[in-house]
């Protein structure tokens, strides 16, 4: 039940949706147990956020190229882009406090 | 939620008891605790549901002749804790203060306070200590088979360690990669017979024994290409070509909240005694975070039992340190 400010990135259009703006993209898969804990999390980046930080999500299984371009091989990975440059790599669980603070270094 | 409100205000919520964990020892202690009308309190943390989340078919849980999904045992047993009314939540504890009483848990802006405290934060994955090894975390270094094994399809990996751990993920591993490597710094493995047979007995799990990783490369590319090894006995270094290692070298307890207020051994797990008591009264202790020797999920589970009812005695006033050391232990009386 992601939030309805999250959105869905696909392969197909990736590159467009990270060119302008702050976007922090969860990369996830439905077996991934990890992915769920930290999904109410991004979730409520995003409402917290909202209007500063675009949040999207990537289903790695459904979307194999962007992940194997950006090199990312265990879940969930967070990647935070601003203007189309990749600036934060987050692996693994991390607290809702700590992911406030790397986005706020690049707002 | 209000936000001005988070932002300016700490919010403060009075508790009984307040346990610290969702893992087989938080969930089973809330599950008692709840059914003594105690309402306790479950703050997760950042680690849900524990080691087991990571874990596919558990086999040894009493009751399941054919085994238990970990994840579904973990769904299970918090939906028996909540239907007594335990109330669980999302949350990693940032804080504590022990000193006084009631006992002031902090996740992040809301303070928690309670009259007893449950400790159950478990312990996590040990990584490798070379630091190369957390800075290729996600990059190909993991210490979860079965969330990153499915980006090694098809490539050869390693998996470092010898005990129930690293043959579990060597077992998951063999039916993704090309051929899985387990290295161990022994010559013979710490897993239970059952799992040494059953990775022993696949035919692309291999084995180099007495054997330490010293380097991962390549941190210049950003990801796993190979391992360096040396051979404990010769001091022979050798290299490995991987795309991925996975690490199974056992766990480290997740105490670094009480540093200063709870009695811990030098390995940092928390002291308990006469039970679940850890040197502080009105404050117990379960699971791996004072097990460093049993670690299995059904002990886990009854250490939670034990915590939550030398709770209730607390609480009510019944848990009398002396009755307890003269019944106990009457040569330290």
């Amino acid at each position: 039940m992601a939030s309805e400010n999250v959105k869905t990135f696909t392969d197909a259009n990736f590159s467009d949706e990270v060119k302008s703006g702050v976007v922090l993209v969860d990369f996830w898969a439905a077996w991934c147990a990890p992915c769920r804990r930290i999904a109410p999390i991004v979730d409520q980046l995003a409402e917290e956020f909202n209007g500063r930080l675009t949040v999207a999500k990537v289903d790695i299984d459904e979307n194999p190229m962007t992940p194997s371009k950006f090199m990312v091989r265990g879940i969930p990975t967070l990647l935070l882009f601003k203007d189309g440059d990749l600036k934060e790599t987050v692996v693994g669980l991390e607290t809702k406090d700590r992911l406030t603070q790397i986005i706020n270094k690049h707002l | 939620m209000n936000t001005a409100l988070r932002d300016t205000a700490v919010r403060e919520i009075a508790q009984q008891v307040i346990i610290i964990g969702s893992g087989p020892a938080g969930l089973t202690a809330a599950l008692y605790a709840a059914r003594a009308n105690l309402k306790p309190l479950v703050i997760e943390g950042i680690e849900a549901g524990g080691q087991l989340m990571l874990t596919t078919m558990v086999e040894n849980w009493p009751g399941y002749r054919d085994g238990i999904m970990g994840p579904d045992l973990m769904v299970e047993l918090r939906a028996q804790a909540e239907r007594f009314g335990a109330a669980i939540i999302q949350g990693d504890v940032t804080s504590v203060d022990l000193s006084r009483r009631p006992f002031v848990v902090n996740v992040e802006k809301t303070q928690y306070t309670a009259q007893a405290l449950i400790v159950a934060t478990g312990a996590s994955a040990k990584w490798l200590d070379l630091g190369v090894d957390k800075k290729l975390s996600g990059r190909g270094v993991s210490t979860c088979a079965t969330c990153d094994g499915f980006f090694f399809k098809g490539l050869p990996v390693a998996v470092v360690g010898g005990g129930d751990t690293a043959m579990e993920e060597a077992i998951y591993l063999s039916k993704l990669a090309t051929q899985v490597t387990v290295i161990h710094r022994r010559d013979s493995l710490r897993a239970s017979k059952v799992m040494q047979d059953k990775a022993m007995s696949t035919p692309n799990i291999g084995f180099i024994w007495n054997t330490e990783v010293i380097d991962i490369k390549d941190l210049d590319q950003g990801k796993v290409t190979s391992l360096v090894l040396c051979n404990t006995h010769t001091g022979a270094k050798s290299e490995l070509p991987v795309d991925g290692v996975f690490i199974g070298i056992g766990h480290t307890p997740n105490t670094a909240l009480f540093k200063g207020q709870l009695a811990m051994h030098d390995n940092g797990y928390l002291k308990t005694h006469h039970g679940s008591r850890t040197s502080l009264p009105g404050v117990f202790a379960a699971g791996d975070v004072q097990d460093h020797v049993y670690r299995q999920a059904v002990t886990a589970a009854g250490s939670g039992c034990m915590a939550a009812i030398d709770a209730e005695r607390f609480l009510s006033g019944t848990l009398h340190e002396s009755e307890a050391e003269a019944l106990v232990d009457p040569t330290t009386a």
